[in-house]
């Protein structure tokens, strides 16, 4: 079980948080000018790494915000909590 | 092959005889040649079944499967081997009836005994519904041929009488559908029966070697980059499982994936007890007994993304709180094994079998937590594009473009949280 330190409450089971998936996939602006494929890569298409994964997660039976997660996806360590609207952390591993 | 070298009856009887000292390795571990006509990347059921029917049924046996650990070591090695094929929608039914008929035939086929029991496949409704749901599921079914059928809460009870269905329980049972045709299969056995069956017609299998990268030329694929050096081919067929997106990654695509932990345990054996397949979509359990006692037990998927084959004690517990609830019975069993697997969702829960942007390279993934059942049709329908440079018009829908021009196959209900 992971232990996730919510930004707000602090250190919490995962049990109390809901998983968002992929952080910072922002909306395409000109959406008017899309093509469908672009639309299928904003729509679908994930990264997905074999590493570390940068991921949104909600404190569903707490105080209910949301923030980012850095978590590598073989070890399961979280690298970094931060909010909703902060660049990534620049990681190297 | 060679006739000694048949499995059947009389070999058994005269290995007996000998102590059992003589048998055949069921397959050769060759050297890498320098090139191929087709690699195949990814050693599991589907990989093999790959392999197979490319040589089986388009006579193309220059081709080699490259496993970077072992044979089945992947999902096939680690899946609770539920086998049906009562989808929803056409293009799904098609395709895993399909496989189901080639499961029908695939001991004698493989000449290996894959252990396949068609011991019939109960899925529960909790709730109105469901019970719609299931209702629709069952006509959707039988116009498309496929052995499907509604059960009463009492028809229930008769045909699986440990099955709490008092209607004051935490889940109460309000009906289910059956598949008499479904059952289990021996999981090991698939991998094996292919990969000995594979190496009779001349396939070269390849362990402990894994891809490491592609070789693309003008968009085109010369060969494949390992562990063991370069390989060449002329096709490489992708079929790695929860690896889907890094192999992907590696030719320079990207996949609509996602790869989850999926959980599984088993109990100690006892009598036999439980004759049948019970699933739950409602409360993520599916279980059955297998031929050595064991109660096998899946979960639902962990939520995030993660490639360690391994998931959170709370969601096996979630999965255990539900089959107490269903089967009181089962409350003094002691619980044996508990493992993960990486498996591959899909947004529309259904797999991606076909062409890739680069040109001789074809994947075939997504199958989430439910492409056991589908191994020989899955094989047999990656063969043919492979072969043909097209797919089969059972696979067809079935490609990545699906995710461009809109046409999902959502099998959610069906396929999105059991098996
Ligand atoms: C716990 C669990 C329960 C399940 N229960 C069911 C069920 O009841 N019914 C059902 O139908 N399905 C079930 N599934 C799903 C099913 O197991 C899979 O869909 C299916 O086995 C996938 O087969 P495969 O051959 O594609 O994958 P795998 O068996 O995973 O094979 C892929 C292979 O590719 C290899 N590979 C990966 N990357 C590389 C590389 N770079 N180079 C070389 N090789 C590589 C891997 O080592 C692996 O052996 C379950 C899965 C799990 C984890
Ligand atoms: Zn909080």
């Amino acid at each position: 079980m992971l232990l996730i330190s919510c930004p707000h409450c602090g250190p919490r089971a995962e049990i109390e948080f809901a998983y968002g998936h992929e952080a910072h996939i922002a909306r395409p602006t000109d959406q008017e000018k899309l093509t469908d494929a672009e639309w299928a890569d904003y729509l679908f298409m994930r990264k997905n790494p074999k590493g570390v994964h940068y991921e949104r997660w909600v404190h569903a039976r707490g105080c209910r915000r949301w923030f980012n997660v850095a978590r590598h996806t073989v070890t399961h360590e979280i690298l970094a909590v931060y909010r909703m609207g902060d660049p990534p952390p620049a990681l190297d591993r | 092959m060679a006739i000694s070298s048949r499995y059947s009856i009389i070999s058994l009887a005269r290995n007996a005889l000998n102590y059992h000292r003589d048998w055949q390795v069921a397959w050769r571990s060759p050297e890498p040649k320098p090139d191929y006509d087709v690699i195949i990347v990814g050693g599991g059921g589907h990989g093999l079944a790959t392999a197979y029917y490319l040589a089986k049924e388009h006579g193309i046996t220059n081709v080699a499967v490259i496993e970077k650990g072992w044979l089945g070591g992947g999902n096939t090695g680690r899946n609770t081997t539920v086998v049906r094929s009562n989808y929803l929608w056409d293009e799904s039914a098609h395709l895993y009836e399909h496989s189901l008929k080639l499961w029908e035939g695939l001991s004698q086929d493989l000449n290996f005994n894959t252990m396949f029991s068609q011991r019939g496949l109960m899925s529960l409704a909790h709730n109105t519904h469901e019970l719609r749901e299931i209702n629709r599921r069952v006509n959707a079914n039988r116009l498309n041929g496929i052995d499907s059928e509604v059960l009463t809460v009492e028809q229930v009870k008769a045909y699986c009488p440990i099955l709490n269905c008092d209607p004051k329980s935490r889940y109460p049972v309000m009906g289910a559908s059956l598949q008499r045709r479904g059952g289990i299969a021996r999981h090991d056995a698939v991998a094996w029966g292919y990969a000995r069956a594979a190496d009779a017609r001349g396939i070269d299998i390849i362990q402990n070697c894994e891809v490491t990268g592609f070789r693309i030329e003008n968009g085109r694929v010369r060969g494949v980059e390992t562990t063991r050096g370069f390989i060449g081919a002329k096709k490489v067929g992708c079929v790695v499982a929860g690896h889907a997106s890094v192999v992907a990654g590696m030719a320079g695509f990207r996949l609509p994936i996602e790869s989850h932990p999926l959980q599984a345990l088993v109990s100690e054996p006892i009598k036999p007890v439980l004759h049948t397949v019970v699933m739950s979509s409602a409360v993520h359990v599916y279980l059955s007994q297998s031929d050595k006692g064991e109660i096998v037990m899946g979960a639902g998927i962990d939520a995030f993304n993660s490639y360690a084959q391994r998931g959170s004690p709370f969601v096996v517990e979630h999965l255990l709180n539900a089959l107490l609830e269903l089967f009181p019975t089962f409350s003094r069993l002691k619980l044996m094994r508990e493992w993960g697997g990486i498996v591959d969702t899909c947004p529309d829960a259904s797999p991606i079998i076909g062409r890739t942007p680069v040109e001789g390279i074809y994947f075939n993934c997504g199958w989430g937590t439910g492409g056991f059942k589908a191994t020989p049709g899955s094989g047999w329908v990656m063969a043919y594009t492979i072969a043909n440079d097209r797919p089969h018009r059972l696979n067809e829908p079935f490609a990545l473009d699906r995710f461009v021009n809109g046409y999902l196959i959502d099998e959610h209900g069906a396929a999105g949280v059991a098996h």
